[in-house]
């Protein structure tokens, strides 16, 4: 089980000291599959951050079997299997995506295995498999490769920051049966940062983080309801008016 | 031809046996084997250390291979060699040059082509620059190409320079002159390490209308090493002419890119384009979260930029 315990994170800005991350604690068990939603700039990204190892805490530890991996590197937490789709993708120039795939998987794959990560996720694979990751490729394309380097790795441990960012509504109903398929298979914990509903929905449990701070928790049933309700959107039209 | 030298040609040439077409090795100042074919002719200077290519008129899908080892330390060569390449002949020539040197005294290979290219032709050029050696040697590899390419109505010239490993000291020019409709590429690759020092200078005359040259540099400085990238695209027609250079700078490494643009038409569109930075940390980031080292990550970057 993935832990995190009282972890907090302050930057300074502008002479102040602000606190993105505070106090947050929160389980993720095992074969299970957990959304964290939340408004805007709430923390969502930085706390898988954090979890990959990007960032460093101000306080608090992170837990892996009860083994404390907050002052690992992010390589050595990616051999111990986590993973972290980012939000926002790198590009690189020159690197191919069969590269990437093959890094990712950590062994010298065949085109055919590689092609199936690729496929997986909707990318007609003959091609992209020689594509470069430059600025050639289109923001919905990069993610996706992304998402296919995370399943690649097939680690007991996933997190995607915003998967169906930019991904068109079409591809949109395969890349939850991606998400489901990979639980049936990896019996791992998929953490999922979602604003998505549809995503949401097919959820075990959701954490909802707004101003570095979880203000839910709960089983999906118990979650779900009230975020659909107006509360929440009413909620962060009263932060912006006041 | 010893086991090194095969190696040499291995690297530079990717040849693992005796290449279909004609060919010409060269191995320490001396012709190892040659074969000319009914379209290529391979032919010795008569007046200077070198070769004659020439290329019939019309030869389609030929290759010409001329590797060139240098294994002696302390041997000095300047050599010579032509293309003739005739009219609406379309081939793949692949140049390339290793100096193995495990001795104290520098070696040095100054190789001039020069390339005649008639009407409609189509050339694919291939050289790719490599040294090794022993690690106690203290004799430089050292290697200054000259280029130049005289290119008629309608050609089209694709040239691929890559260096990659041990070469010690290098100045490499290249000309090009175009008349109307020709059409050149040049993709360079360039990596130096430890206190190695690389020049390379472009100079591109953009004479006939239609006239379009795309000079592509891709370069990664590491150690102490020290680049120079000068390119010079002259417009003097209505032309096309785009020049980049993408170099990644590393430890204490000093990288210099110096762009020259010069019209004399209206109608001539030149662009440059010159970027030195360090590999994005974020890069590095991406790919340790898919368990690679950080030392692992930078050799994946390098190596795809410049694959
Ligand atoms: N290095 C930093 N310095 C200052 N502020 C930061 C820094 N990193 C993040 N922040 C701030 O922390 C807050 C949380 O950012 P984060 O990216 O985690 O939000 P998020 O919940 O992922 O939002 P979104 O839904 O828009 O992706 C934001 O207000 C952001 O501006
Ligand atoms: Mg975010």
């Amino acid at each position: 089980m993935l832990s995190v315990r009282n972890l907090s994170l302050g930057v300074r800005e502008n002479e102040e000291d602000i606190e993105i991350i505070k106090n947050i604690t929160l389980d993720f068990p095992d074969d299970r599959f957990i959304a964290i939603t939340g408004p805007n700039g709430g923390g969502k990204s930085t706390l898988a951050r954090l979890i990959a190892g990007i960032r460093t805490p101000s306080a608090g530890q992170i837990l892996l079997d009860g083994q404390d991996i907050t002052a690992l590197s992010v390589t050595e937490r990616a051999k111990l299997g986590i993973s972290f789709a980012f939000q926002q993708p790198v590009r690189f120039k020159g690197l191919q995506v069969k590269d990437l795939i093959r890094i990712a998987a950590g062994k010298d794959l065949s085109i055919v295995d590689a092609c199936e990560y690729l496929s997986a996720v909707g990318l007609c694979a003959r091609d992209y498999i020689d594509r470069e990751i430059n600025a050639s490729l289109s923001g919905g394309e990069l993610k996706r490769i992304e998402i296919a380097t995370v399943l690649a790795r097939g680690t007991r441990i996933s997190v995607f920051d915003e998967p169906e960012a930019g991904i068109d509504l079409w591809s949109f109903q395969n890349l939850i049966q991606v998400f489901k398929k990979m639980r049936e298979t990896v019996k791992g914990t998929i953490i999922i940062i979602s604003h998505q509903e549809r995503i949401l929905e097919i959820a075990d449990s959701i954490v909802v983080i707004s101003g570095g701070e979880v203000t839910d928790e709960g089983p999906r049933d118990a979650i779900l309801p009230k975020l659909l309700g107006t509360d929440a959107a009413l909620q962060a039209c009263d932060r912006v008016l006041s | 031809m010893d086991i090194i030298e095969k190696r040499i040609i291995e690297e530079i040439a990717d040849l693992h046996e005796v290449p279909e077409g004609a060919y010409n090795f060269r191995i320490n100042s001396a012709t190892d084997s040659r074969r000319s074919t009914a379209n290529i002719e391979i032919r010795t200077k008569e007046d200077k250390p070198g070769i004659d290519i020439i290329i019939k008129p019309g030869t389609k899908h030929e290759s010409v291979h001329i590797p060139v080892v240098i294994s002696e330390t302390g041997l000095k060569e300047v050599v010579y060699n032509d293309f003739y390449i005739g009219e609406d002949s379309d081939v793949v020539i692949v140049a390339g040059c290793g100096i193995y040197n495990c001795g104290n005294q520098d070696a040095q290979h100054d190789g001039v082509h020069r390339f005649f290219v008639e009407k409609n032709a189509r050339v694919k050029y291939v050289e790719k620059h490599y040294g090794s050696g022993t690690e106690d040697a203290t004799g430089k590899r050292i290697m200054n190409p000259r280029t130049e390419v005289y290119m008629k109505e309608d050609t089209s010239m694709e040239m691929e320079m890559v260096q990659i490993k041990g070469v010690d000291s290098t100045f490499r020019s290249t000309l090009a002159e175009l008349s109307a409709g020709a059409e050149l590429t040049v993709h360079e690759r360039l990596m130096t390490h430890e206190d190695q020092d690389a020049e390379s200078e472009y100079t591109v005359e953009l004479n006939g209308d239609g006239s379009s040259a795309n000079v592509v540099s891709r370069s990664v400085a590491r150690g102490t090493s020290h680049q120079k990238f000068i390119s010079k695209l002259h417009g003097n027609a209505k032309c096309a002419g785009h020049s980049e250079c993408d170099s990644i700078i590393m430890d204490g490494a000093r990288i210099e890119a110096i762009p020259e643009i010069t019209a004399t038409s209206t109608d001539a569109a030149l662009i440059h384009e010159a970027a030195i930075g360090k590999i994005a940390g974020e890069q590095i980031t991406k790919l340790m979260t898919l368990g690679l080292t950080e030392q692992e990550a930078k050799e994946q970057i390098v190596n795809g930029f410049l694959k």
